[in-house]
């Protein structure tokens, strides 16, 4: 497992690299230069010294190969520049906003868990019959709704029928009053979790149900263990591994819906400072906000694949031949 | 890497395809809602609605639906059912576009690196990677950053969202069909690589990726309107249903039509899709099902 570990550090390496040469180059390639695109039409009234003094601030002066290494020399030593509206450093402004995104997307996660977990065990365990098929009517239209038309269909709802605004006045931090907190994270976590509920639903159901025809269940069956014992001690474990992945794999996708759903609610977040950064050409800040959440993305699957290693040895073997 | 056999090329092709599509449940519901799109969008690429889409009947503003407005108007009085219409060709051409482009140059990146291997297959993939360290919807919003929203950086975006799940699918059979026999015994026959590749590799790769340029539609689909919706993609005045669905909010309360509509269309479009690409991977390849065959939604 160490070794395992540390070659997965080692491979995360170049593509970290290469993230960053693309972060980098992805802001050279905004049409015209970046200093005409921030200023907009203001550009045009700059003085030769001003525009001058601008290119050395932004390091414009030097060669692109340059330009990257003194980027990328900051940006590990934590500088990711400023924002200019915010008057803040952008890491800071990215750590302090953070947490709410993330704070969303677990809580959509363990909604989406608390759902799609038992839905889709009770549907594969009463195959074909009503709440087999409730079960996947729910996955169908956690397919189908799109989280920016089910958080306006909520907010719709709320707002009409039962005359409350999810978010009306401040947002409070979870550590300020937790309740609050919850009560305004609810909705937006309901609306991210619920395409994520349906599909872990569908995966929790096709795997069992797979599990269940293998050779070891019918031997264990006809050992004549109690149903409840075979599905609990040789069924779930191996069901749960491909949910596991999903998990995996989704996770960083509600990092990501996370930006549409604060959006939507109005919620401080990551997103909503990157959406504004992009309608307000804060290139520093989107450059920012892509390198770290690029960096987050790796390490969570990182992570999970050390833990799918941990739940499957087999995999960490493999990889090692 | 368990290696598949792959199915025959030749029980993939021919008109039994619809007919065994029209036989699974979700192929068939999919089919039909894709057609409903397609026929749709058609209309509106051919400018065939019943009004002009950015017409405006002042005295008829957020009238509900009726025999002359079957789908109401909104706020500047226009047509919510022509401009429905019309947003299906937005977007059809951003989905098609996009979807053509990352499949284009997706499946031939991964043709080729598969096809390769060694270090051409390692550098590739490595590149492919780095596209896929970013979650997809934040991608897609720095390359809309980059190059300013409007419907064609849009199709631009999602391509570059969706190029290396394309890449990854291509390549996956490439690896495990050139080792097979018939493949080897083609190779020692003395044929070119390129012919082995077209003859012997490609048809084996075709199922799987039109199962993933079926999930892709879907989810260029929904991108489309995200990003419109977020004032991102396509601009107002032009229909386009994410735009629909975004000005439809505030009044909500007031002109539900607004809101009802556009939102039964994406679903409508969404689903449509996505049972068609479910439905093809059942009829073409059983073995695709699970996790990994999975479209990045």
């Amino acid at each position: 497992m160490p070794r395992y570990l540390a070659r997965r550090l080692l491979a995360l390496l170049p593509t970290l690299l290469g993230v960053s040469i693309l972060v980098f180059a992805a802001m050279r390639l905004i049409p015209g230069d970046i200093i005409s695109a921030t200023l907009g039409t203001e550009a045009g009234m700059l003085t030769e010294t001003q525009r001058a003094a601008l290119e050395r601030y932004y390091g414009l002066d030097k060669p692109p190969v340059e330009q990257y290494f003194v980027w990328f020399g900051e940006a590990l030593r934590g500088n990711l520049g400023h924002s200019v509206r915010h008057g803040q450093p952008v890491l800071q402004l990215i750590l302090s906003r953070f947490p709410l995104t993330l704070e969303l997307a677990l809580l959509s996660m363990l909604l989406a868990l608390l759902t799609g977990l038992p839905l889709g065990l009770l549907a594969a365990l009463r195959h074909n019959t009503w709440l087999d098929f409730a079960g996947r009517l729910f996955a169908l239209l956690g397919l189908a709704i799109p989280n920016f038309l089910l958080g306006t269909l909520i907010i719709f709802i709320l707002s009409v029928v039962f005359r409350v605004l999810p978010n009306a006045g401040d947002y409070v931090q979870l550590h300020e009053d937790p309740l609050r907190n919850l009560q305004q994270l609810f909705f937006p976590a309901l609306t991210l979790g619920f395409a994520f509920g349906g599909s872990i639903m569908r995966m929790t159901r096709s795997s069992l149900l797979e599990v269940l025809r293998e050779d070891y269940i019918r031997t264990a069956r006809s050992k004549g263990l109690a149903e409840r014992h075979v599905i609990l001690h040789h069924s779930l474990r191996n069901a749960l591994i491909p949910v596991l992945t999903l998990v995996g794999i989704e996770f960083g996708y509600l990092l990501g819906g996370a930006f549409i759903v604060e959006q939507i609610f109005a919620l401080p977040g990551l997103g909503r400072l990157t959406i504004n950064a992009i309608g307000q050409r804060e290139y520093a800040l989107v450059q920012g906000v892509a390198l770290f959440v690029a960096l987050v993305f790796l390490l969570l699957n990182l992570i999970i694949d050390l833990l799918y290693a941990l739940v499957d040895p087999r995999i960490a073997l493999a990889r090692h031949e | 890497m368990s290696k598949n056999i792959p199915a025959p090329a030749s029980s993939q092709r021919g008109g039994s395809l619809l007919r065994r599509l029209s036989g699974n449940r979700s192929g068939a519901v999919g089919l039909l809602l894709v057609l409903a799109f397609l026929l749709v969008a058609l209309a509106g690429l051919l400018g065939l609605t019943p009004r002009l889409p950015a017409e405006q009947f002042i005295s008829h503003r957020l009238a509900p639906p009726s025999a002359d407005f079957p789908l109401g108007t909104d706020l500047f009085g226009r047509d919510i059912a022509s401009r429905l219409i019309s947003g299906a060709a937005v977007s059809l051409r951003v989905a098609v576009s996009a979807v053509a482009l990352a499949g284009g140059l997706g499946a031939a990146l991964g043709i080729l690196a598969g096809f390769a291997g060694g270090r051409v297959d390692n550098l590739l993939m490595r590149l492919m990677d780095i596209l896929f360290a970013f979650p997809a919807l934040l991608l897609a919003l720095v390359v809309v950053t980059v190059l300013g929203p409007g419907p064609a950086n849009s199709a631009l975006a999602i391509a570059i969202v969706y190029l290396p799940i394309f890449a990854r699918v291509a390549r996956g059979p490439v690896l495990s069909v050139k080792e097979l026999d018939f493949v080897l015994a083609a190779r020692c026959l003395g044929l070119r690589p390129f012919s082995v590749l077209l003859h012997h590799v490609l048809p084996n790769i075709v199922a799987p990726l039109i199962v993933q340029v079926s999930l892709a539609l879907s989810w260029a689909l929904l991108t489309e309107a995200a990003l419109s919706y977020l004032g991102l993609g396509t601009r107002p005045p032009a229909a386009s249903w994410g735009v629909m669905l975004s000005e439809s909010r505030p009044l909500a309360e007031r002109a539900p039509w607004m809101m009802v509509f556009p939102g039964l269309a994406i679903m409508a479009g969404v689903l449509g899709f996505n049972l068609l690409g479910d439905g093809l991977r059942d009829v073409l390849d059983p073995r695709l099902r699970g996790p990994g065959a999975d479209a990045r939604a």
